[in-house]
């Protein structure tokens, strides 16, 4: 049965290794070696990562490109934001306000009542729901509308960019429904748990985690079974796919969902960890660079795109930090190089170079083979794909 | 609207349509490189903005160049300026195409974010270069002032003259195209790459061509940039979308398309600008555009070419 399971999910034993190396990576020795503050920054890295596994699934592997993530990212981000304020809006701590018990971007903008559309955000149920659901029925209607016109391509990537564009601006420009270009701030706790404690911040890092590394599971099974196969059919040749009476439409529609549906999640877990919400996070610029960490990773690779947000973020952080003037010479140079030579990203080089995989199976047969008698001292980690 | 006589309407729809065929000449511009590269080779160059913020800080050069070294030559050297903003751009494109979009014309979603990387290169050289303030080239006098048409409405000269270069421009790449020998060569390479390859065509020299005259004129539309706002490292950024939106919603590879639609989407902006306040008239805009091409994804005039 695990076997069988393990089969499904890893194509070969390199890269069930190379999961579990990650593993070890993100639960083990990030905790322990970090301080919270950077771990926090971690973890708010890897909620980039969902967006990264639907980018692979749609771009990688269907070959449709979406300009446009950061728009899912950011409704279910605004879901999970917009819980988190009226939790933190109760009328005892907004007394001061003329209306008590809105938020207070509300009251600055003379609203003297909750907008319907917020109502329903009262219940931790409903917020849930709405984190998985509406990015998902919104990338239905989208990706309905194109793929059955059979847009694809450049089109596809112009439009939702289009779209990215739109929600952000739209947020910017309704200050009173949505804080506006501030985005929604001080959000303090999750159904009564501070989640701005230390201990908070840890929880919240494995629980982001967890759920990312469902998620790549949930990734890497789609590619391995037979819709997988049917997604490559489409890149490479969407007529002859067609032809074989398959629905391409319908296909690219689902994965389509799915990466919005997991890029929903991974801006409600942002929310989480970091502590608010705004437009600057899910306009057209960040929108392209979710697609540059999957293609500096890897936009074949599950893993390899995680890795690239991580890697990317962490070099943002520390370059931007270091040297503003050069960090986008940097990275667009980064980028443009990945783009012509490394078209598969960085997973790519562990099959440009297929000893390393190969040494590190044969170096745990050994151990298997010697019992518990030796331990590696170290793990070679630049390998992994 | 319910508060405005029928007479301030009109005051208001004609000012606001001025305005709008400002915004207009510019998105023409733009697209109409983007559309002859788009049609061309099927290449989006999401560096478009950044090679019109080089066409805007070549004008800008031009300008201190005169101040310094020939404040005689002062009224004239806005023409010159715009041929100076035309032919550097289309040498950066020349080289980019050469050095970057050749070797990826199999993969164009590729070129579309190699082009973005390059983006971001530019813009921050420029900001290394010219600083992150934004600047104004010191315009001549006889671009400044407005026509005054009657009460309460004039019409800003710099507009008209915007207007006046995009038609130049347009009636240029029409002639360009449908009656040179190199337009013969490039509509042959649209129509049957293969084909035109076979008759001895060099469809390489005509990709670069058309490349570089569609990074050009991106440059004159900075030029014309600069008589209406002032340059800053994101400019081009700023009317990247609409650019592209103006290039897909018009049909790709259709001038008149392109025409249409930049007009279309010009004058919707600026007239829903005034009434809504803030950017929801440009999101009006685009969600009605976006919403059109979900229902009409081949544009306003829609190519009657097969693919390649």
């Amino acid at each position: 049965m695990f076997q069988r399971i393990s089969q499904t999910l890893f194509k070969n034993r390199t890269e069930a290794i190379a999961f579990g190396v990650f593993l070890l990576l993100v639960l083990v020795v990030f905790p322990l070696t970090m301080p919270i503050f950077r771990l926090n920054l971690v973890g708010k890295y890897l909620s980039f990562g969902f967006v990264a596994i639907g980018l692979v699934l749609l771009w990688g592997r269907c070959g449709v490109l979406s300009l446009g993530q950061g728009l899912f990212f950011g409704l279910g981000g605004y879901c999970m934001a917009m819980f988190l304020k009226l939790e933190a809006s109760d009328p005892e701590s907004t007394a001061i306000q003329s209306t008590p018990g809105i938020p207070d971007f509300m009251d600055w903008n003379q609203l003297t009542e909750l907008p319907a559309m917020w109502k329903p955000f009262d219940s931790f149920g409903f917020t849930l729901f709405a984190i998985v659901a509406v990015p998902s029925i919104i990338a239905f209607i989208i990706g309905w509308a194109l793929f059955r016109r059979r847009v694809g391509g450049v089109y596809f990537a112009i439009i939702t960019q289009a779209l990215a564009l739109i929600f952000s601006l739209g947020i910017d420009g309704n200050q009173g429904l949505t804080g506006g270009r501030n985005g929604i701030t001080d959000l303090k706790t999750l159904l009564g748990w501070d989640i701005r404690t230390e201990n908070a911040q840890y929880t919240l890092y494995f629980v982001c985690v967890g759920l990312l590394f469902l998620a790549a599971l949930a990734g890497k099974y789609i590619i391995n079974t037979r819709l997988g196969r049917v997604l490559v059919a489409i890149r490479d040749q969407e007529d002859r796919v067609r032809f074989s009476g398959y629905d391409v439409a319908m296909v690219r529609t689902f994965v389509f969902c799915f990466a919005a549906m997991l890029s929903g999640i991974g801006g409600a877990l942002f929310v989480l960890q970091v502590g608010f919400m705004s437009p600057s996070i899910i306009g057209i610029i960040p929108s392209i660079e979710m697609v540059i960490f999957t293609a500096v990773g890897g936009r074949l690779s599950v893993l390899g795109a995680i890795l690239g947000c991580l890697i990317v973020n962490w070099g943002k952080t520390t370059f931007s930090e270091a040297y503003p003037d050069l960090w986008l010479y940097l990275m667009g140079g980064t980028f443009i190089a990945v783009v012509m030579f490394f078209p598969n990203g960085l997973a790519s080089l562990a099959d440009k170079f297929p000893w390393i995989g190969e040494r590190i199976v044969s170096l745990t047969k050994r151990l298997r083979r010697n019992g518990n008698s030796q331990h590696p001292t170290e793990t070679p980690v630049t390998d992994e794909h | 609207m319910g508060d405005y006589t029928a007479e301030e309407l009109q005051m208001i729809f004609y000012m606001q349509g001025f305005s709008g065929l400002s915004l207009f000449s510019v998105l023409l511009l733009m697209g109409l490189g983007l559309a002859l590269i788009f049609g061309q080779m099927g290449v989006i160059n999401m560096a478009h903005g950044e090679f019109m913020a080089l066409g805007a800080y070549t004008v800008y050069l031009c300008s201190n160049l005169t101040e310094k070294f020939a404040p005689a030559f002062g009224p004239y050297y806005f023409l010159v300026a715009i041929l100076a903003a035309f032919l550097i751009c289309a040498a950066l494109g020349a080289l980019v195409e050469w050095l970057m979009i050749r070797h990826l014309y199999h993969r164009p979603l590729d070129t579309l974010l190699a082009t973005w990387g390059l983006s971001l290169v530019l813009q921050q050289a420029y900001r290394s270069i010219f600083g992150a303030r934004e600047v104004t080239p010191t315009l001549p006098d006889w671009l400044m002032g407005s026509f005054n048409l009657k009460e309460g409405l004039d019409i800003p000269i710099n507009g008209v003259f915007v207007l006046g270069l995009s038609a130049v421009v347009t009636t240029a790449l029409i002639l360009f195209l449908y009656r040179s020998s190199f337009g013969l060569k490039l509509r042959a390479t649209v129509q049957n790459r293969k084909m035109s390859g076979a008759v001895g065509i060099n469809t390489a020299r005509v990709d670069r061509l058309a490349f570089a005259v569609g990074c050009g004129i991106a440059g004159i539309a900075g030029a014309a940039f600069t008589t209406i706002g002032s340059t800053g490292p994101d400019s081009g950024s700023r009317y990247i979308v609409d650019a592209f939106l103006v290039v897909v919603a018009g049909g790709a590879a259709s001038l008149l398309g392109t025409l249409a639609s930049a007009f279309g989407i010009a004058q919707a902006q600026s007239i829903l600008e005034f009434f809504l306040e803030g950017t929801k008239g440009k999101v009006a805009t685009l969600l009605v555009i976006v919403i059109g091409l979900m229902i009409r994804p081949q544009g306003l005039f829609p190519s009657k070419v097969r693919g390649h």
